[in-house]
């Protein structure tokens, strides 16, 4: 008879900082760029070259580890982390195992059974390593650099998590936190948040931890899923077959849709980590800890609240565009702009995400500016142009920012609102439309959409439909 | 006057009151290094054709009253550690025996903006780890004063160079005496700064937190003037200090009266060479009889140095040449196959015995399980010298020692007994753990005609209390006729 088992899931997240230049020198962190383009003698390791820190990412770190509710390191310091691989030029990474800055947090999830804690166990900063290019046709491998000494956080959780759901909604909420913060756009897909899985099982009921394995590779939501429960499945097999489970390090392959060991604990290595010597001691004071506490923004939470009291959107419309910081930013910028909160609200959620979607965009590549949503809903108040070419005009706001009320002007689409200059039109449309002419007078009142449509088709889009309406009406 | 014999400073007196050209000073040194190299061999390479062309440009400014530093004109040598943009740095090790750094370290670009003409790169034990500089790849060095002797090391090269007079000033760098013995071995000032003075951006490292550059010069006047244009603290040096009392030059007074000087007991007992302790204490009554107050004491712990510091600096070097791995620049091996066997087999070719050997003791000494008994404990002997130090100079001013137990052996002996070799660290390796200013100024010669040096030790940040006992005694030296 089988056992029932429960299912132990700690998580380590690797996120990338959005600072400007890179944690132990002046290079630029920006994504692509030709490689090794953004490098110096100290992100390649150059003799002589010493790391300086960056103190922004301090500040990052301490304001994830405030909003994951973390006791601050006040006194830290880097050590050396010591192995071996062409993509970390000094064959040592600088991290922290000693005092990392922060430790002892939490956050909450919802579930199921109502809100549960997560504990966090530490958040440690470190550098990033180049990146490998296996050129298998000339059987070569390339390094490129301009990764390496991109800062990262890492975020260690305890083993908190029963199931691939909470592991999603704490995944969720870190990456809500840390985007509200600014402190990183956490994309799996391009490896700014990146999270290996410390997965084991125990029989229900028992209290001591089965022997655990770490997945890595995972690079979706999707991906974490499918390999929490693949990781479910073998290890119960395992164990079910009376067989142990091995403490190892395994890769997950989403095409494939299973994993494979990478290395045993047989083959840890000995990182022979110690103090970094080239860097001082981090001293983080009252008054810059104080500083980082009364900057942390509004998080999502707060915000839904505010967003119902303050503009009684429906719950639907604030949970879409609380969604993503990028969206609630726009929302509030062009909202105190025209004071038409439903109205943006309804931009943001039908137009913009549709155009997201359709484009593989996240909020944060927003291009458009508040000031041209908000006139662009003003032009449709106004009457000036009507929705359809509202929407015309927003697809190209969305890929180019322009400006809503000079693309009016220069493409000549203001409505036509005179009754005198769209009866002759309306007219004609009648004429020439006798059928449905005769099925309004007849009774069926559908009819006058047809001739309606008919008068904006002749109108070019142009028209006020209120007044072709209103026309057609008095004309029938 | 044969212009090799002046100072530096002299020198570039002479050359701003256009005596002598900058020309003809690079001429004589290089006609010397073209007489002496062959016996000697105080340098790895030389750079004739940069440097004549940098002697043009600086004549140039010279001429224009652009240059009027009390060093511009002087043609200088720097040790192979110290990256020279441009220009082979090998810090002596095959590894990066092709090695052209794009940079120039700190305290090189501040010598050449101080109008410095830099002649070549002086030879030292592969990366400053030796006493002899017997360990280069490059062969040795010897010493100027007698070619059967050793110039002591790591920085036997810069030494040996201005010794031999193949130039008129050389950086030196000093992680547990590599700069005081040599200097002391070959009969020159040199003098190793207070821990964050002079930037350590561009030197290779050894043992980061105890290296430090500073100069090996023939006056301490030099030795001054040197150290106030290197120093300052660097944004691309995290542990270097900000520091406001950077003109050195104002330590060079004559006078040492009520000056109280310790003689701390450890520094004289067994196995100390009875003609280098006499020398030393003469040295010291000589202090005394120009009004300092001198008085033995006990220093605490200096018994523990050697082993604390060989385990901090080989755990720090463990680490600093992993970054040798034949992947970027310098060498790797000829034939292999896959990564890690490229690795091993470069870095088994390309590292010399002392290196491996070093590099073997610190990896063990930071593995797992071993960590707290050796690393940790290292770290907390060197807080205790530390703050024995502070004790002493609650009640010194400075300390005076001898710089090593005896003056240069011979070739060839003392690389058979590493241990041995160790040993004669014993009293330049604590001022490096207490991060101290420790000058070496010579006071005499053996019996077989070899230098001895005085060593001289002060507070963090008091090098010119250094400089001021050093300057005192080697002008009574001077007029005395030594």
């Amino acid at each position: 008879m089988a056992k029932e088992y429960e299912v132990v899931i700690g998580l380590e997240v690797h996120v990338e900082l959005a600072t400007k230049t890179k944690i132990f020198c002046g290079c630029s962190t920006a994504f692509g760029g030709a490689p090794n383009t953004h490098t110096c003698p100290v992100c390649t390791g150059m003799p002589g070259s010493l790391p300086v820190l960056n103190k922004q990412v301090v500040e990052y770190a301490m304001a994830v580890g405030v909003a994951t509710n973390c006791e601050i390191t006040r006194h830290g310091k880097f050590d050396r982390k010591n192995y071996f691989y062409p993509d970390n030029p000094q064959n040592y990474q600088i991290s922290q195992l000693y005092l990392p800055i922060c430790r002892n947090g939490y956050v909450e999830i919802e579930t199921e059974n109502g809100t549960k804690k997560i504990g966090i166990h530490e958040i440690h900063m470190e550098e990033d390593a180049g990146k490998l290019i296996h050129d298998e046709w000339d059987d070569v491998s390339l390094v490129d650099y301009n990764r390496s000494g991109v800062p990262l956080i890492e975020i260690v959780s305890e083993p908190d998590m029963r199931s691939a759901e909470e592991v999603i909604a704490y995944l969720e909420k870190l990456r809500m936190l840390i985007q509200y913060l600014g402190a990183s756009d956490c994309k799996l897909q391009e490896g700014s948040m990146r999270a290996d899985v410390n997965l084991s099982l125990r029989e229900k009921g028992t209290t001591e931890f089965g022997t655990r394995t770490e997945m890595k590779n995972l690079n979706s939501f999707t991906a974490i899923t499918h390999a929490i429960k693949g990781e479910i499945e073998r290890q119960s097999d395992l164990l079910e077959a009376g067989e142990k489970v091995v403490q190892e390090t395994r890769r997950w392959d989403d095409t494939k849709g299973e994993s494979y060991a990478m290395r045993s604990k047989e083959d840890a290595q000995d990182y022979r980590y110690f103090p970094d010597p080239d860097l001082i001691p981090i001293d983080i004071s009252e008054e810059w800890l104080e500083k980082v506490k009364a900057s942390q923004p509004e998080f999502r939470d707060a915000k839904k609240k505010r967003y119902a009291e303050e503009f009684g959107l429906p719950e639907y419309d604030i949970d879409q565009i609380t969604s993503e910081k990028a969206l609630a930013d726009i929302f509030e910028a062009t909202t105190a702009i025209c004071n038409q909160p439903k109205k943006v609200s309804n931009w943001l959620m039908v137009e913009t995400m549709r155009l997201l979607n359709a484009h593989e965009m996240d909020a944060s590549d927003i291009k458009f500016s508040a000031k041209h949503l908000a006139d662009l809903i003003g032009l449709v108040d106004q009457k000036i142009i009507n929705q359809p070419v509202a929407k015309e005009i927003f697809e190209h706001m969305f890929t180019d920012d322009v400006d809503p009320v000079a693309y009016v002007e220069e493409h000549g689409l203001k409505q036509e609102s005179d009754e005198g200059a769209l009866k002759a039109v309306v007219e004609k449309v009648m004429a020439d439309n006798p059928k449905s002419v005769a099925d309004y007078r007849g009774g069926k009142e559908k009819a006058i959409g047809a001739l309606v449509g008919q008068t904006m088709k002749a109108m070019g889009g142009k028209a006020d439909p209120a007044v072709v309406t209103k026309l057609l009406k008095e004309l029938l | 006057m044969d212009l090799l014999k002046y100072s530096a400073k002299e020198l570039s007196d002479k050359i701003k009151a256009g005596e002598v050209t900058v020309k003809e000073a690079v001429d004589a040194c290089f006609a010397n290094i073209d007489a002496k190299e062959e016996s000697v061999h105080a340098y790895i390479t030389i750079c004739r054709e940069e440097a004549y062309k940098k002697a043009e440009e600086v004549q140039k400014k010279i001429d224009a009253g652009e240059l009027t530093g009390p060093f511009a004109g002087v043609p200088v040598a720097i040790k192979d550690n110290m990256c020279t943009e441009g220009i082979l740095t090998t810090c002596a090790s095959k590894i990066l025996g092709n090695f052209v750094p794009t940079y120039s370290s700190e305290a090189v670009k501040k010598l050449e903006e101080a109008g410095v003409v830099v002649l070549g790169k002086t030879n030292m034990d592969e990366f400053a780890m030796g006493s002899t500089t017997e360990t280069s790849a490059f062969g040795v060095t010897r010493n100027p004063r007698n070619t059967e002797h050793v110039p002591g090391g790591s920085s036997g090269g810069s030494a040996a160079a201005v010794a031999a007079e193949e130039c008129f000033m050389a950086l030196g760098s000093d992680t547990g005496g590599s700069i005081r013995q040599p200097a002391s071995y070959c009969g020159v000032v040199g003098i190793k700064p207070t821990y964050g003075t002079v930037s350590r951006y561009g030197l290779v490292a050894y043992g980061s937190s105890l290296d430090q550059i500073g100069p090996l010069c023939k006056t301490v006047e030099d030795a001054a003037i040197t150290l106030s244009i290197i120093s300052g603290q660097d944004q691309k040096d995290s542990t270097s200090i900000p520091r406001n009392d950077l003109d050195f030059t104002k330590a060079l007074v004559e006078d040492v009266a009520g000056m109280k000087i310790g003689i701390p007991k450890a520094y004289f007992g067994e196995g100390l060479d009875a003609e280098v302790k006499d020398a030393v204490l003469a040295a010291a009554e000589a202090l005394k009889a120009k009004g300092a107050i001198v008085e033995e004491f006990d220093l605490d712990y200096v018994k523990y140095a050697i082993p604390a510091y060989y385990t901090i600096a080989d755990a720090e070097a463990s680490s600093n040449l992993e970054r040798f791995d034949g992947i970027k620049y310098g060498y790797r091996t000829e034939e292999f196959q896959g990564l890690h066997n490229m690795y091993k087999k470069t870095r088994s070719e390309g590292f010399g015995p002392e290196v491996k050997r070093r590099i073997m003791l610190g990896s063990f000494v930071l593995s797992s399980g071993y960590y707290d008994a050796y690393y940790l404990k290292a770290l907390r002997v060197k807080a205790l010298i530390k703050q024995a130090f502070d004790k002493a100079f609650e009640k010194y001013d400075v300390i005076l020692g001898p710089v090593a137990p005896t003056t240069a052996p011979k070739l060839g002996e003392s690389l058979s007994d590493p241990m041995k070799m160790y040993l004669g660290d014993i009293y330049t390796i604590a001022v490096n753990l207490a991060g101290l200013p420790g000058i070496s100024v010579p006071c005499g010669t053996d019996s077989k005609g070899m230098p001895i040096g005085l060593q001289l030790i002060a507070d963090c940040f008091n090098e010119n209390v250094l400089l001021q006992t050093a300057y005192t005694y080697e002008q009574m030296t001077k007029k005395g006729g030594n």
